[in-house]
């Protein structure tokens, strides 16, 4: 290992962070870094979060991405995945081709719906996600096509939307981190406009300004993303050994 | 095994019973354990202007390519390792899809149980405040008559002139089961169906005192009173997944899906694998399998 983390590795962390404090929830990661955050949260800081084989199973124990000699403790075929989300007991990580200010997110389709210019995977279980259980969100790639004014298809709910639903719903819309190659932004400012939270090793908070399409809260001071701990390191190579996190995020 | 009590058919027999303008329900979950045989043959039919129902996958995306779907009802069309369903996506985009009818999954989930228990909806959060209300505003509201008085979608129920699952055993009345990590919603889709056009595809047709023999009680989750026709159809899911009697055939998903890129290799691709019945699909495979492992035995 070099004297710099790896920014996979620093990103990886950041994910983790996500579920810091979330107790005996189900910890749900919709792609390669979005599982190994909860798989490396539930390894460290966050010994109770359930997590699950990405296919019907709860796993214990440090399961690698894409391993099969799993320790199943429980079962959670999508019916109980529903139940469990309705039930706001779960944290979920998913991707978005879209976000905007208050974190209305898209994963539909890229121009209007009616006959969109890409259409992409349908609006999926966004919407019941994002007004029953926490949700955050890892971006590869911070660019201003990305973090836009306004999305094209709200498949998940944000902050802005959840206010005038009212109620229920508002009272606990949670909308929790936004992880991307170069930034963790949070929603934790008086409107809950999308705030940067920190910026990775070597990169700027201009840089983050000029990649997103819509004004950023910045506080006056900005640390910088943290390094992963020794223990962290040791963590993260059980759990991606053949480094598929290096693929989503070149160093 | 009483065979005056058989219900054992063809794939093309279930299909003569589709006529155009119905509403087919398909279980399975994207590139999961698909009636993929009982698709094959609708494509082959003469039916059209279908509504079709399914969490999608290589269902829906061949019977957009063969122009079969007038609505369709989804909350995600995927082909799993393969984030995006090109034929899905090229129907979309071209708009030939007259009334695409996207939900949360949770609300399809809701649209079928509320079809199969007779209830006008069901009520939920899911969706409430997304595009999904924006875009479909025939989606109502219902107000809790309780204290909470909180505004729920009501998610309308979804009732099925035809429904397709497959299984991985039955025995010839219809009582079926899955040995996989997931049921999926397979036993909704029946259940919201009419009866008469209710169809099990499996692996293997067992006796029913066999049933037990390959997995607990608790698989049998599908039983002959919710089943018209059972189909016997080996490797009837490929090329999605049916665990633990096989997996997904990658190899074959990815030349699908890059058949799809245009109209000439697509025409190939159909021509090879879909221009006759089940057998000439399943022969094609297996020689379409043969030459990929000459070829790669070759570059060695």
């Amino acid at each position: 290992m070099s004297d710099s983390p790896a920014l996979a590795d620093v990103i990886a962390v950041a994910c983790a962070e996500a579920w810091r404090g979330d107790g005996e929830i189900f910890a749900s990661g919709m792609g390669v870094m979005q599982m190994l955050g909860a798989r490396l949260a539930r390894a460290t800081f966050e010994p109770d979060l359930m997590v699950s084989d990405g296919e019907a199973f709860y796993v214990a124990g440090d399961l690698p991405i894409g391993g099969t000699n799993k320790t199943i403790e429980g079962w959670i075929p999508f019916r109980s995945v529903f139940d469990t989300l309705a039930g706001g007991r779960r944290h979920v990580m998913m991707g978005a081709s879209q976000i905007d200010k208050y974190g209305n997110s898209n994963i539909a389709n890229i121009g209007p719906w009616a006959k969109p210019k890409a259409q992409l995977l349908g609006v999926r279980g966004g919407p019941g996600n994002t007004v029953n259980n926490a949700t955050s969100f890892f971006i590869p790639k911070h660019q201003s096509s990305v973090f836009v004014p306004v999305v094209d298809m709200v498949s998940g709910v944000g902050y802005d939307r959840a206010k005038k639903i009212g109620g229920f719903i508002a009272k606990r819309h949670d909308l929790r981190r936004v992880i991307t190659n170069l930034a963790v932004l949070d929603f934790a400012t008086p409107d809950n406009a999308m705030r940067l939270v920190s910026v990775h090793p070597g990169v700027n908070v201009s840089d983050v300004v000029a990649n997103t399409g819509f004004e950023l809260v910045i506080p006056a001071d900005v640390p910088v993303s943290r390094a992963p701990t020794a223990e962290e390191m040791d963590a993260i190579g059980r759990i991606d050994p053949k480094g598929l996190r290096h693929r989503e995020i070149p160093s | 095994m009483n065979d005056t009590r058989s219900k054992v058919i063809t794939e093309d027999q279930a299909i003569a019973t589709i006529e155009s303008g119905m509403t087919i329900g398909i279980g399975g979950w994207g590139s999961r354990r698909k009636p993929m045989s009982l698709v094959r043959a609708l494509l082959r039919s003469n039916v059209s202007d279908l509504t079709v129902v399914s969490y999608g996958g290589p269902d829906v995306g061949l019977l957009c390519a063969a122009g079969k779907v007038r609505r369709l009802i989804y909350g995600f069309v995927s082909l799993d390792s393969i984030a995006l369903e090109p034929h899905f996506r090229a129907a979309r985009q071209a708009g030939t899809i007259v009334e695409p009818v996207e939900y949360d999954e949770g609300m399809l989930q809701w649209g079928l149980y509320a079809g199969s228990l007779r209830l006008p909806f069901l009520p939920t959060r899911a969706g409430l405040g997304s595009g999904v209300m924006d875009v479909n505003p025939s989606l109502k509201t219902v107000k809790s008559p309780y204290a909470d008085g909180e505004e729920l979608l009501a998610v309308p129920a979804i009732r099925l002139d035809a429904a397709f699952v497959h299984m991985n055993r039955a025995d010839a009345r219809g009582n079926a089961q899955y040995l996989g990590p997931d049921l999926y919603f397979d036993d909704l889709f029946l259940g919201a169906c009419e009866p008469g056009r209710r169809f099990v595809s499996t692996e293997k047709i067992v006796a029913t005192e066999d049933l037990l023999k390959e997995g607990t009680f608790h698989t049998l989750r599908i039983n002959r009173a919710m089943v018209d026709g059972v189909i016997h159809a080996p490797n009837g899911a490929h090329f999605t997944t049916c665990e633990p009697d096989y997996g997904r055939d990658e190899a074959f998903q990815k030349a699908y899906v890059d058949a799809a890129r245009d109209a000439d290799s697509w025409k190939a691709f159909s021509d090879r694998f879909l221009s006759g019945d089940e057998s000439s699909y399943q022969s094609a495979v297996s020689a379409w399998r043969a030459e990929v492992a000459a070829a790669k035995e070759a570059s060695k």
